[in-house]
């Protein structure tokens, strides 16, 4: 039990001093903590606890949430406040201090306040099923994400952290179901399909026009938002009753010619000249912005690369056609072509890809290209069906680039096509969200006879090794005595038999079967590659590779090995040694041999990858299987106190919780300090003596699989 | 219904099954039955494989001898195994084994589930031998004229360790199934429930939105079955959107996320 009673204005302020370290920072807390003093202990410890949280991203930031969060609490519910106070931080990692005060400062436009406590909803909570909800839809799969304003660029829908519109927090989420429609219903229904900028600019007030645009579309699309989902229109319309949202009357005939089922984008282009002079209708609640420019920007960039991507993927589907059809002459070129099938939706006709006539099924990749340049034109253009020639397989035309990763860290755009990962921040207690970028790399393979030299080295050790791995991969065998089997045990039978002549009670377990357990492993080393193992501890983790590889060969498990390093947040990297998929060939036996220490030990990010990369093999048990001389570690960063250790134990339970066994082997003799606080008390091994390595790491990994 | 127990191999379908043909599947399968060639189909879950069996046994007046193949399943559930009664053991005759001798049609479900093994007592059956080894009593059992064997696999698991080998594969006339188009998939849900059109059809744009989601979430989409068990739910007077959601959501995943887009999606359409 907590002590009810309110902290006093002394002792908050005590708290505040320490948090806002106002010995360097002059900052006043007198009167936030006298505010603070008012409110009840239980709001007390709400406040107190993301004040402390925010302090540890950056002090101003939480000295400005200290200033206006207890006016807030009496307004906002407190997942708003927190919702507010992560967004905050969210735009410091991102921008800097500048952004993240102007959101602090700027709480009415993050919620409207009403006098009466709001319930709104978080982007982050019902971001999940948004986006399913709008991949359930048809069309091009939109991807969500967060900003200021309520638009699209056609391929990303964005939505505000909050939206509290509303009173209750159920209407709050129809009302963002219906702004996701409402722009999934503007890629749907080519509202992007006519030149807008090249339209506006026909007029004198170009703001004005888009204004009057958007309303005519957004009278568009509600009547075929009423036509496709009855169910959301009827919450619709009531939400703008609620609201007391009305059109107009001057706007009503536009509605009405508007609604007709086959009304396009062209009737709206054609309206706005009549409409231009109306005056200007208010906004309607889930209509959000229309951002031309933005979308016209992605469109360009997303034609030019389908159509050639399409017809590429045609010619790859050709060949594979005309590899099943053997019988049929090489020389004369397929000719693919659309019909309309039967069922025609509204507003979209549905196609069916031809092949010489003949209907073929295309793969998921194509369907998704033909329904996004239907989307993008309304039609696909013959020429678009024409299978890419030989010469113009370049990829660079098609493929978003993917540049050399050494080039592209010299470059200022170090980020482009780089994974990011989140990294947990346990003084804010939430995440930091794409915090560390991340590359694969390859390890630079030398060839210098490293594996027949450890074999020699270590001959009797890798005879053992063998043979215990071969007698761990025969386990087949034959259940004797069982009560179900394929086959009668005759042993058992006899013995019943006896057993029945001598009186005593026969046996039902006359039977055999074959008990076949398929080793169903899949396991992934992570070698750390930081600065500190440089000499010996490297030259031990190479020759315990090589062994394990040998002896996982003999088992024939499946394995991959990947090293980790890092600088800072910003230069993540793992170092591909050997993928899942990758036979143990001399290349990577050279890989192996070329391992080198690199930097430091950032833990988090690699944890997190490499979950990924574990989680898409199939295998009953995975095990990640760490190969480490020391706790987490980054350059002039906090990554090498607690931050670290608990980044690293959030990675961790992640990937227990995707059912990933992680596993430890530590050459740090201090690693029983917190090693337990982040494998848990059995999951790991300490290594005393760097030289015992190569005899332990397979051993280790016998134990671990049987 | 009264319930009366037969022997797999006397269980003649005597009523007609409903049944709507996509394609040509009806032709190809009584001409593959004709000259004695075995029949795999593919398709998803749900899509109206059982159904066409069921139709074509009816069709060709055999006996229709099902197994719902699972990772247990081995070749001596198919072939037959020795039993012991009364201090003796005796011979008992599997499923395969009896559509053998008898000449039915003999359907193995979702083949790609079972044992390896399996599959080395299908490959004689399958290819011009027509014979099914009997190992274990050390004799060869011919088929009759009659028997058919057909087998159905579900392409959609991209798992290395679930798909059919070639030398399996490339024995059978292979027949596709898919959800059917939408007009036919909505006659065939108002036909198996009595629903009006209109639910029926609104059904059908629900299923297409579910297979929508396939590869973002779902391992499959709503398939034919499942909306027909939805119409039905409606029919008995069953909120639409609360029978969408327990004989379609909670039937394809368990994931509360996407149970909830789901539902979203159910309640926007009705």
């Amino acid at each position: 039990m907590t002590d009810p009673t309110p902290l006093t204005a002394a002792h908050i302020e005590k708290l505040l001093e320490a948090w806002f370290e106002v010995e360097f920072t002059f900052l006043h807390v007198d009167e936030i903590a006298a505010s603070v003093a008012t409110l009840s202990r239980d709001e007390q410890n709400f406040l107190l606890d993301w004040i402390q949280r925010v302090a540890t991203t950056h002090i101003q930031i939480a000295y400005q949430f200290a200033l206006r969060a207890p006016n807030l609490l009496a307004h906002m519910e407190r997942r708003v406040i927190e919702a507010w106070a992560l967004y905050a931080m969210d735009a410091y990692d991102r921008a800097g201090i500048s952004p993240a005060v102007r959101v602090i400062k700027d709480v009415e436009h993050f919620s409207r306040l009403s006098h009466e406590r709001t319930a709104g909803v978080v982007f982050e909570d019902v971001s999940g099923v948004m986006l399913n909800f709008v991949h359930g839809l048809s069309g091009r799969r939109l991807k969500l994400e967060q900003d200021e304003a309520i638009f699209t660029d056609s391929e990303t829908l964005f939505l505000p952290a909050v939206i509290a519109r509303m009173q209750k927090a159920e209407d709050n989420f129809i009302l963002c179901k219906a702004m996701v429609t409402m722009m999934w219903a503007q890629t749907r229904f080519g509202s992007f399909r006519a030149h807008l900028s090249e339209l506006f600019s026909g007029y004198e007030d170009t703001e004005r026009a888009l204004k009057h645009f958007h309303t005519l579309e957004t009278l568009r699309l509600e009547a075929c938002i009423a036509r496709e989902l009855p169910g959301l229109y009827r919450e619709m319309q009531r939400l703008r009753a609620e609201l007391q949202e009305c059109l107009p009357d001057t706007w009503l005939p536009f509605a009405r010619e508007l609604g007709r089922p086959d009304a396009t984008v062209d009737d709206s282009v054609r309206l706005l000249a009549e409409a231009y002079a109306a005056p200007t209708p208010p906004d309607i609640c889930y209509q959000g912005e229309l951002r031309p420019e933005v979308v016209e920007a992605r469109m360009a960039a997303r034609m030019n690369r389908e159509k050639i991507l399409l017809r590429v993927k045609l010619a790859q589907l050709e060949q594979e056609i005309k590899k099943h059809r053997l019988q049929e002459s090489h020389d004369k070129p397929a000719q693919f072509g659309l019909t309309e099938k039967s069922e025609a939706e509204s507003g979209l006709t549905a196609l069916e890809l031809t092949l010489d006539g003949a209907p073929i099924a295309p793969p998921e990749d194509v369907r998704q290209l033909l329904s996004s340049i239907q989307l993008d034109l309304g039609e696909i253009p013959p020429e678009y069906l024409v299978a890419a020639g030989p010469g113009e397989y370049d990829p660079r035309l098609y493929e978003e680039k993917t540049a050399d990763p050494d080039d592209v860290w010299q470059g200022t755009y170090h980020e482009e096509g780089a994974f990011l990962y989140p990294e947990w921040d346990y003084g804010r207690q939430h995440y930091r969200k794409n915090w560390c970028v991340m590359r694969e790399k390859d390890v630079l393979p030398v060839h210098d006879g490293f594996r027949e030299t450890t074999l020699g080295k270590y001959g009797g050790l890798v005879k053992h090794l063998r043979k215990t791995f071969e007698a761990m991969r025969d386990e087949n065998r034959l259940l004797k005595r069982q009560v179900y089997g394929d086959n009668v045990d005759i042993d058992a039978l006899v013995e019943a038999l006896a057993d029945a002549r001598d009186g005593s009670e026969m046996s039902d377990r006359l039977f055999m079967r074959m008990h076949r357990t398929e080793r169903n492993i899949a396991v992934m080393f992570m070698v750390d590659m930081s600065g500190s193992t440089r000499g010996w501890i490297n030259d031990a983790e190479r020759e315990s590779l090589i062994l394990l590889s040998e002896a996982l060969e003999t088992l024939g498990d499946r394995y991959a090995i990947y090293g980790f390093s890092g600088t800072t947040r910003k230069r993540c990297e793992l170092f591909r040694i050997k993928r899942f998929d990758e036979p143990y060939n001399e290349e990577v036996k050279a890989r192996i041999s070329g391992i080198r220490p690199q930097e430091y030990t950032r833990m988090g990010f690699a944890i997190r990858h490499l979950t990924s990369v574990l989680n898409d093999v199939e295998a009953r048990t995975k095990l990640l299987i760490t190969l480490s001389d020391g706790k987490p570690d980054d350059y002039h960063d906090n990554y090498r106190t607690q931050y670290g250790i608990e980044d690293t134990r959030k990675a961790l339970q992640e990937a227990q919780r995707s059912g990933i066994h992680p596993f430890c082997i530590t050459l740090d003799e201090k690693a029983r300090d917190y090693l337990p606080h982040l494998y848990g008390a059995v999951n790991y091994t300490v290594i005393d003596e760097v030289s015992k390595l190569p005899f332990k790491v397979a051993d280790i990994y016998r134990r671990l699989t049987t | 219904m009264e319930p009366h127990s037969v022997t797999t191999e006397e269980h003649f379908i005597l009523d007609q099954p409903y049944y709507e043909p996509v394609g040509k599947e009806i032709e190809i399968f009584e001409a593959a039955y004709h000259n004695k060639l075995p029949v795999l189909l593919k398709g998803p879950t749900g899509c109206g494989k059982t159904r066409f069996m069921e139709y074509m046994a009816w069709r060709l007046k055999r006996p229709l001898i099902t197994v719902s193949c699972h990772d247990d399943l081995t070749a001596s559930d198919l072939v037959g195994r020795f039993l012991v009664k009364g201090g003796e053991t005796i011979w008992v005759d599997g499923p395969l084994a009896r559509a053998v001798r008898a000449g039915g049609i003999c359907y193995l479900d979702e083949i790609v589930e079972a044992r390896k093994d399996t599959m080395v007592v299908i490959h004689p059956l399958a290819d011009d031998r027509r014979a099914l080894p009997m190992e274990k009593l050390g004799t060869l059992l011919e088929a009759n004229d009659e028997f058919c064997l057909a087998i159905s696999y579900n392409p959609g698991y991209q798992s290395v360790l679930k798909d059919l080998k070639q030398s399996t594969r490339q024995r059978f006339v292979a027949l596709e199934f898919d959800y059917p188009a939408a007009d036919l998939e909505r006659k065939i849900v108002a036909k198996e429930s009595g629903v009006a059109p209109e639910v029926a059809e609104k059904l059908v744009k629900f299923a297409k939105m579910t297979r929508n989601l396939k590869g973002s979430g779902l391992e499959e989409g709503a398939s034919t079955r499942l909306l027909v068990h939805a119409a039905k739910l409606i029919a008995s007077r069953i909120e639409p959107v609360v029978a969408c959601q327990s004989a379609i959501a909670q039937a394809i995943t368990d994931d509360a996320e996407m149970l909830a887009a789901v539902h979203e999606l159910s309640s926007s359409l009705f």
